[in-house]
């Protein structure tokens, strides 16, 4: 299927063009979403799209799965109980940066440690951009915002790293530049059984990229092909390199682990005494 | 006809111009994208694969 017949299968009708500023890489992100989905053959009955609060968050709206936009960093919870009572369906949480590791950040590494079979999408954009570009706990060390207008002195999450940490068994990353890769590992994420997590640096040129000075949109996205380097090759690279470049593809991935409905339901069985 | 652009779509990024290497596209004054000249097409789909608004498609 063409992209375009794609976005019109997908999309609720009438809804585009959507909310994003001129160059904001998350309509790119969701677009991957679209394309993985229609990889794996899933319909869109079999989907549920569960989203938060923000920028990233708007997605939900435009697309035509079972959606829900959540409250501000709960979009784990609901798609916890969403994937508790079907356990059938997909299940596919969209967040941002802010969304998930500040406001949900605690939800983010539960969600993790239980290893429930979903798939999230973290559309950083280092940013909280619709509030007005105030830093996140992603907003790299000594990047502008306008709650740091001499560079933020807090050091940033690695939320790949934190969310391994905490127990996921898929841990992705990619960019908006690299949109063939991030459909190919949203599409894996889904086909994981179990926590699968998948970081998308994306571009926010109208908070972010202003502030920070990193020129348009097509410079902010020529800045993510440059900075993102495939795990064998970012292995190879210079410390000083590994400082200022990030590791994209598939970071970790364990596939024996419990999965949490699995569990659940074999803890129903066995309460009931295999009656 | 090969490439297909929605303007009602287009914010006029300038993305899509970045990236196409054989300079098919611009920037009109009105801040849409537009086609200078197709016959350099090449359809090497980088505008359509890049476009964060869905507004152009190289139709196959």
């Amino acid at each position: 299927m063409s992209m375009e017949e794609l976005i019109d299968q997908y999309f609720r009708p009438g809804r585009l063009p959507h909310i994003w500023c001129p160059g904001c890489g998350h309509g790119v992100v969701t677009g991957c979403i679209v394309k993985a989905v229609d990889k794996l053959a899933l319909s869109k009955d079999e989907v549920a799209v569960v989203s938060g609060i923000g920028c990233s968050s708007r997605a939900s709206g435009y697309l035509d799965f079972n959606t829900v936009h959540s409250a501000h960093g709960r979009a784990l919870p609901v798609a916890t109980g969403i994937k508790l009572a079907d356990p059938k369906l997909t299940v596919i949480v969209v967040t941002g940066d802010g969304d998930a590791t500040a406001i949900g950040g605690n939800h983010l590494i539960h969600a993790a440690r239980r290893n429930i079979d979903m798939t999230v999408v973290l559309y950083n954009n280092s940013i909280y951009g619709m509030t007005g570009g105030q830093y996140s706990p992603m907003t790299p060390v000594h990047a502008k915002a306008t709650t740091a207008p001499y560079g933020t002195i807090e050091r940033d999450f690695n939320v790949a790293e934190l969310v391994k940490a905490a127990g996921a068994t898929f841990v992705a990353r990619s960019t908006s530049f690299h949109a063939q890769m991030t459909t190919d590992l949203i599409a894996k994420g889904i086909a994981h059984k179990g926590f699968s997590l998948i970081e998308v640096v994306s571009a926010c040129p109208t908070s972010y990229g202003r502030q920070n000075k990193m020129g348009g949109p097509a410079d902010m996205m020529k800045w993510q092909r440059d900075h993102g380097v495939p795990m064998v090759a970012y292995e190879k690279l210079s410390a000083e390199d590994k400082l200022i470049k990030f590791p994209i593809g598939l970071l970790y991935e364990v596939t024996d682990a419990q999965e949490y409905t699995e569990a659940y339901e074999a803890l129903i069985a066995a309460a009931k005494g295999g009656k | 006809m090969s490439l297909k652009i929605h303007l009602n779509r287009c914010k006029g990024c300038g993305i899509c111009v970045a990236f196409c290497p054989k300079q098919v596209l611009a920037v009109s004054e009105v801040e849409k994208v537009e086609i200078v000249d197709e016959s350099k097409c090449i359809k090497c789909g980088q505008c359509e694969l890049r476009c964060p608004d869905y507004a152009i498609f190289v139709e196959k």
